[in-house]
């Protein structure tokens, strides 16, 4: 059977490194450079003000701009995604304690949890496993969370530079000199349209890579500076839909099992959340791993069959949904983080690298811990006035001197264990965490999720029909989430076109934005894959099987207000 | 020369209505009226290279400043906000007045607007304010040029196209088909922070509180439903007849 | 209520948008009319058979030109002069710029885009779809005069049956800026038929229509009914028609009075961009598209076999 990585995509990382091509007083220059206004990078940004308030003599050889953070983004927030349950340890230690957690814009802490094994018709309670137990955290819209960290960074000094992606990685003589930023204004040919506007070399003392799951210049600078950790990274996907609701849901809830399959064969990993966003307001999503086998498998459509479901059903009665949106999680967890996060001139922080903790759900607190230690490190290089190659790798020290490196490495096998089966991994799982990682079980292999040799069921025929009410449709979920991308762009997909007719179609389900659709069929077998690129939310879900996500003209892509 | 362009500052995304204030849910995220953009896209074509200054003008809530800032990206040179709660649910009358109050403050060749706002749909706003300054005014502007004290306007008609010229000082309402806007530079970007951007109250304007918002408004808004419906919506199959049902439909409506 | 309506003319005929208003108006109680430019004095019997019972003209050569300013000067004087407490508008280039400029003359309240118009308990209340059609709202007015504009076609200018008006020559001072602007050529339409944006009726073509060529099924119905060509997004992206005939969220919002939707699934993406059209014609194989939920005429079938009939039936009848 195929496999969707026998058809690589045409896609070099080489053709994003680049030394400047500006003249030298066309150049941008900043101080430190951030790309991503995630978590991770207004963390960093935010810390870096705080510093450099303390430091005058550093903030001044900053020159004008000390710290400049790149959204490829409308705002802050807009291509922010997540449950979310957050960890405030990494906040509280990034405010100083200054702030206090109800100044946030939370929905405030977790009011009680349940954990449901459901069937398709009933939901068996099952006690929280420990690594589910949300006691003592809080539920945010990482969307507002952001927003609202956007707006810390910049009254510490820091300029957010929304609607700019950041191309290609400038390097010279070995060390990473800052970003060239994307055109804006081509054509579906790559012509330029009457109001063109080309990118600009952005140069920096130091560059801070936090941008996110499948982050386009953190695989590039991981393959450039063969940083590649020993495992594989995989990814999980995650759909989800925020809804105002008649009734106030009182607790986190969870689930496992249906509309997912047992079965080994299909190596279907993955759950839901339902988190209530204060009194009148509910996310829910299903979260899937991308190392799934069926061809037919769509996440977008299991979310709408687990709506369906009667306990679930009765949450959302009543309600009408305001925004969805998709992204994906890397799970590769310890064993697949680069074996260095720093290279010269770089620092590389949050879910680019796969900071995540799968079996606790949680990856926030890492990426904004991290983030903080990177304005460290960067902070401390340009204090002494240094940049060498061996400057930034206190940064790497400190990270595994923090929190992120010892929870990373308790659950380090935990999500390769559930490849094995639903019930026999859970059972693994479990005594891997009750022993907090002492049962060591060897390393699992970790194949890529392209890898996966696929398979073809009739899945596809019953997911639900979309009702408009409580299920919906790809492309109307694609209005949901806001995305006006312009049409008349080049395309930012990088595929292979001519493929056999399973991988084509393991795309077309995959693809919860409806980018991909199986067209016309050759003699020889293959079918062509036809796309409609303006509706990609840019989940990532596409490089990890098979394909590659290249980031669009700035400001494309969903504009998530409460996701 | 000196330019002033009216921008406003829109909600994104699909609008709400509030339903106990009946106003339009400015809480949000806004952007810079897109329609907006071809003005001060236009106010930048004729600046050129020359020493010409463009401002951009507003009434709105302080976050009003981030469209203002949009436009100084863009190459605007100088920002002017009217905010002030007594402002918030004006109409057009009071909305003019306040513009009006703004721009008087200025000695401007030229005033220009965009097609419409996209958040009350209304096309109208330049023609109030070129009254209260006295001036003449040109809408739907598709074509324009500046030449030795007047304007010069090719603008489109139900029934063609029509060239205008006015003399300075006026006001020209831009169409959307008139250009595109161009995108802001990174350097653009960085140095809107820089650019003058001033905050005037009612009082710094010279306004009484009284004429403006609810109580300076000479409309009002009553209540809000659902739409009618649709009228009877017919759906049938084709049976080999369909063309005919379609004109048969179509002339009972009058449309053919 | 005494009412004043603005009624426009062109090549010689009162227009149909502005009458309609006129005979709505003549409904709620007596009703006056003011008509401008060259030739107005001959249309005031016309304006008494739709229900005006006085005409005020103004032939003046200020008003010889299509231009709103000079306008406000006239009407601000009729309002004076008649003592009218509401002036109505059917909406155009020209109405649209006169209202706006007297309601600032006159700082009186004007409420836009009406739909309709009612007297509810004594009190006048507008009534204005808001948000893409998809609210309602009632409006009204804090004072007089009250100044309303109508969205185009919003009544039937259908004749009141009323008799010969009383006619008043009007002829206002001008304000200095009122006559600045100069009306300097003139070009009748292009041959090439309307844009989309300003296009009374448009046939779009989606998907359904199953190749690019077919295109031309809506290019023939287009031309027979007198409209413009539109298109969907998936089809712009496939290459089968340009980007400046692209209607929907990321394309062109349009709303004509009449939209026929060819092989259109109706995704939400088109759907914003052509709700508040007048009447919805929908034509396509698939009977759970959801076009059907929103057109006004749905009809399940193959445009292939449709269109062409309906384009010369069409054909014939208009030629007739």
């Amino acid at each position: 059977m195929s496999r969707a990585s026998n058809f690589p995509p045409p896609f070099s990382a080489r053709d994003y490194v680049a030394e400047p091509t500006d003249p030298a007083d066309e150049r941008i220059e900043v101080g430190v450079l951030i790309v991503g206004a995630g978590p991770a990078g207004l963390a960093c940004a935010i810390r870096l003000g705080q510093l450099l308030e303390e430091s005058p003599e550093t903030a001044e050889k900053l020159g004008d701009v000390p710290v400049a953070v790149l959204e490829k983004g409308k705002q802050p927030g807009s291509h922010l995604l997540s449950g979310a349950v957050v960890n405030p340890r990494a906040l509280q230690r990034l405010f100083r304690n200054r702030v206090r957690m109800d100044e946030l814009p939370s929905y405030g802490q977790v009011p009680g949890e349940s954990v449901y094994v459901l069937t398709r018709r009933a939901a068996l309670p099952i006690p929280p496993p420990p690594p589910m137990q949300n006691h003592g955290n809080w539920i945010f819209s990482l969307s507002q969370l952001g927003r609202f960290l956007g707006e810390q960074a910049e009254a510490g000094g820091a300029m957010i530079l929304p609607e700019t992606s950041a191309e290609q990685l400038l390097v010279s003589h070995g060390r990473v000199l800052g970003v060239r930023t994307g055109d804006k204004g081509r054509n579906r040919e790559g012509g330029e349209l009457g109001n063109f506007e080309p990118g600009s070399d952005l140069v920096a003392k130091v560059t801070v890579l936090a941008e996110g799951t499948q982050g386009h210049l953190t695989g590039v600078a991981l393959d450039r500076f063969d940083l590649r950790g020993s495992d594989p990274q995989v990814w999980e996907l995650a759909v989800k839909e925020v809804w105002k609701v008649a009734k106030p849901l009182d607790r986190v809830i969870h689930t496992m099992g249906w509309p997912l399959r047992t079965g080994k064969k299909f190596r279907e990993f993955g759950g839901s959340f339902i988190y209530p966003m204060g009194d009148d307001m509910v996310t829910i999503g299903l979260v899937v791993g991308l190392d799934y086998r069926d061809a037919s498998l769509s996440v977008h459509d299991l979310l709408q069959e687990l709506k369906t479901h009667p306990k679930i059903k009765k949450i959302l009665a009543g309600g009408e949904r305001v925004e969805w949106g998709a992204k994906t999680i890397p799970s590769g967890g310890f064993h697949a983080l680069p074996q260095r996060l720093h290279a010269p001139g770089l620092l590389l922080c949050g879910d680019g690298v796969g900071m995540v903790n799968v079996p606790r759900l949680k990856g926030i607190h890492y990426a904004i811990e991290s983030g903080r230690l990177a304005a460290e490190a960067a902070f401390r290089a340009l204090q002494r006035g240094e940049t060498p190659s061996s400057a930034l790798s206190s940064y790497d020290d400190a990270v595994r001197d923090s929190f992120i490196w010892s929870d990373l490495h308790e659950v380090r096998n935990m999500r390769q264990v559930f490849g094995r089966g639903f019930f026999v991994g859970g059972a693994l799982a479990s005594a891997m965490t009750i022993s907090k990682g002492r049962v060591e079980l060897g390393k699992m292999p970790a194949e890529p999720d392209a890898d996966q040799p696929l398979l073809v069921t009739d899945r596809d025929k019953s997911y639900p029909a979309p009702d408009g009410k409580l299920t919906f449709d790809k492309l109307s979920s694609v209005f949901a989430s806001g995305n006006k991308t312009r049409d008349d762009q080049p395309n930012h997909i990088r595929i292979e076109r001519r493929v056999p007719l399973e991988v084509a179609q393991l795309w077309a389900h995959m693809c919860p934005a409806q980018v991909y659709e199986v067209g016309q069929a050759d003699d020889d077998g293959t079918v062509l894959v036809e796309l409609a690129p303006s509706n990609c939310v840019q989940c990532g879900a596409i490089t990890a099987k098979g394909g590659r996500l290249t980031p669009p003209e700035g400001g494309s892509g969903p504009e998530y207000s409460v996701s | 020369m000196r330019i002033a362009v009216c921008v406003k500052h829109v909600p994104e995304g699909h609008g709400h209505i509030d339903p106990t204030s009946k106003r339009l849910d400015r809480s949000g995220e806004g952007a810079l009226n897109h329609f907006d953009a071809n003005a001060v896209e236009e106010a930048l074509r004729l600046k050129g290279d020359s020493d010409t200054e463009v401002v951009v003008v507003s009434l709105g809530p302080q976050k009003a400043l981030d469209s203002l800032r949009k436009a100084l990206a863009m190459g605007a040179d100088r920002a002017v906000l009217v905010s002030d709660d007594a402002a918030a649910g004006s109409d057009l009358v009071a909305t003019s007045r306040l513009l009006a109050a703004a721009l008087e403050k200025e000695s401007l060749d030229l005033v220009l607007f965009g097609q419409q706002a996209s958040d009350a749909d209304g096309a109208v706003l330049w023609a109030a304010v070129a009254e209260r300054l006295a001036r003449p005014v040109v809408s739907q502007a598709m074509e324009l040029a500046v030449d030795d004290g007047s304007v010069r306007v090719k603008r489109q008609t139900e029934f063609g196209y029509d060239t205008l010229e006015a003399p300075l000082p006026a006001v020209v309402a831009v169409s959307d088909a008139i250009n595109e806007p161009r995108y802001p530079s990174l350097k653009g970007i960085m140095g809107a922070k820089k650019k003058p951007q001033d905050v005037l109250s009612l009082a710094e304007l010279g306004v009484d509180a009284g004429e403006a918002g609810e109580a300076g408004s000479r409309t009002t808004v009553l209540a809000l439903g659902d739409p009618p419906a649709r009228g009877d919506a017919r759906k049938i199959e084709d049976d080999g007849n369909a063309a005919q049902a379609i004109v048969d439909f179509l002339a009972e409506k009058r449309l053919v | 209520m005494a009412t004043l309506v603005f009624l426009e003319h062109h090549a010689g005929e009162l227009q149909k948008g502005s009458l309609g208003v006129l005979a709505k108006a003549a409904t709620l109680g007596d009703v006056s009319a003011v008509v401008t430019g060259e030739g107005a004095r001959a249309l005031a019997a016309e304006a008494g058979r739709f229900g005006a019972t006085k005409v005020w003209v103004c032939e003046d050569a200020e008003v010889a030109q299509p231009l709103p300013q000079p306008r406000i000067d006239v009407l601000a004087q009729v309002v004076a002069d008649g003592g009218y407490d509401t002036v109505l508008f059917a909406n155009s280039v020209l109405a649209a710029d006169v209202a706006a400029g007297l309601a600032a003359r006159l700082d009186a309240g004007l409420n836009w885009d009406l739909a309709d118009l009612e007297i509810r308990d004594g009190e006048v209340i507008g009534k204005r779809p808001a948000l893409q059609d998809s609210v309602y709202a009632d409006v009204g007015w804090t004072s007089t005069p009250r100044l309303a504009l109508f969205r185009a076609g919003s009544f039937d200018a259908t004749p009141a049956g009323g008799g010969e008006p009383e006619v008043v020559d009007v002829s206002p001072t001008y304000a200095p800026h009122s006559t600045a602007v100069k009306l300097v050529a003139q070009d009748a339409e292009e041959s090439s038929g309307p844009s989309i944006e300003d296009a009374d009726v448009i046939v779009a073509g989606g998907r359904g229509l199953g190749a690019p060529d077919n295109f031309t099924l809506a290019e023939e119905l287009a031309k027979a009914l007198g409209g413009a060509v539109g298109a969907t997004r998936a089809v712009v992206d496939a290459g089968w028609y340009p980007y400046s005939a692209q209607i929907g969220q990321t394309g062109k919002t349009v709303s004509p009075k009449l939209y026929v939707a060819l092989g259109i699934s109706g995704a939400i993406q088109h759907k914003v961009g052509m709700q508040s059209s007048g009447t919805i014609v929908a034509i396509n194989k698939d009977a759970n598209a959801p076009i059907f939920d929103f057109s006004d005429l749905g009809v399940v079938g193959d445009v292939h076999a449709i269109v062409p009939k309906l384009t010369e039936l069409i054909r014939q009848r208009r030629g007739s």
